[in-house]
């Protein structure tokens, strides 16, 4: 397990800007839960926009409305006692307050080598391929158990992982 | 072993003793302890606790109590935890994981999270004793019969709740699982004088805390 880290991307569409003012508690837990990431357990690195403390003013092709979250863990356990065995877990319960519901699966996990740090684009290129094809080895939910190993063994790669290495 | 023979294992008063001991424990127990808990000799302890073991019902490791290493730290003491392996058993036999997973999966998917809470806070209403929960104390027992495994923690002031009768199901769909537990205790403990019901997750435990209120703590 020591030569591979867990990515983890997930993604919210918004219901209101964030500056307006029914988003105040989405964006007020912002700075604390983030804080609780950086020093839990097993997290490695998460994606900050220039310049800021978070990824909220990051878009990608999936939207302008669409938040991005993308972050690395030393396993899924480590990952997954931070989503729902932390504070986030009561802010995942009002998230209908602030985000639509979703109409396609709205986070995806895949196993990297340690010392790696995806970009974005990979990582939506990840849940484009969830959302198209289903878990597989290179792109899976929480519910799937897939190992590094597999990863390692499956021959298909994304593009935009293939083109950088 | 079959559940059935497991469950069957817990019908020795003594081994019953025994689990239920370690079960309560926040701690590894050692034999030693358990043996003083059951008021029985050490080897007695260690025979009923192993066939906790073999049942599955309890896990073991080895450690050195001393936290030496080496020779002469003397042989290390078998430990004991209650397994985290669920047994169930039904006569006739009857299946309810599948249909809650599959109707938490659609209701997941639809968000129909404010719909469940609702209705659980509702079932918790409904469910609550007559007489009003009055203090930590009766919220422990309270909470002891519906298998949340209360214990109060250091400053007295509240109880952490070490089971989720609910795991399972809260493992694979923790946002809608956990913010109906939620709900179901705010139900059952509406009322409960100068007590509130707070999620506060933590990684093993049940993610609700039941605490004094705020501003009935001095």
């Amino acid at each position: 397990m020591t030569g591979h880290h867990l990515a983890q991307l997930n993604v919210g569409t918004l219901k209101f800007p964030l500056d307006d003012s029914r988003a105040d508690g989405f964006t007020s837990m912002l700075d604390p839960l983030n804080e609780v990431a950086d020093n839990a357990p097993g997290f490695i690195w998460r994606l900050v926009e220039d310049g800021g403390t978070d990824a909220t003013a990051i878009r990608t092709s999936l939207g302008d409305d669409v938040l991005v979250n993308l972050s690395v863990w030393e396993s899924r356990d480590a990952l997954w006692d931070y989503v729902y065995r932390s504070g986030h877990l009561d802010m995942l319960r009002r998230r209908a307050e602030w985000f639509e519901p979703p109409k396609a699966p709205f986070q995806v996990m895949w196993w990297i080598p340690a010392g790696h740090i995806p970009t974005v684009e990979e990582a939506v290129e990840r849940l484009e391929l969830l959302r198209e094809q289903g878990p597989m080895p290179c792109a899976f939910g929480f519910r799937d158990s897939y190992q590094p190993a597999d990863a390692d063994s499956a021959l298909w790669r994304p593009v935009a992982a293939t083109a950088r290495t | 072993m079959e559940d059935i023979e497991a469950i069957a294992m817990l019908q020795d008063p003594v081994r019953r003793r025994l689990y239920d001991y370690v079960a309560a424990q926040d701690h590894e127990v050692s034999r030693n302890e358990a043996a003083e808990s059951a008021g029985i000799q050490r080897t007695l302890a260690a025979f009923h606790l192993d066939k906790l073991v073999d049942a599955g019902l309890l896990e073991t490791d080895s450690r050195r109590l001393s936290g030496r290493t080496g020779p002469g730290a003397g042989r290390p003491a078998k430990l004991y935890r209650r397994s985290g392996a669920e047994r169930q058993f039904s006569v006739p036999p009857r299946d309810y994981r599948t249909p809650a997973d599959l109707l938490a999966e659609v209701a997941e998917a639809a968000r129909l999270d404010t719909e469940l809470q609702a209705a659980a806070r509702r079932e918790g209403r409904a469910a609550r004793a007559a007489a009003p929960v009055d203090g930590l104390d009766a919220a422990k027992v309270l909470l002891s019969a519906r298998g949340y495994e209360p214990r109060l923690d250091d400053d007295r002031d509240a109880l952490r709740l070490a089971n989720c009768p609910f795991h399972a199901l809260s493992e694979r769909h923790p946002v809608l699982v956990c913010g109906m537990n939620l709900a179901l205790l705010e139900g059952l403990m509406e009322d409960a004088a100068g007590l509130q019901v707070r999620m506060d997750p933590r990684p093993g435990m049940c993610c609700v805390v039941v605490e004094l209120s705020k501003n009935n703590v001095s």
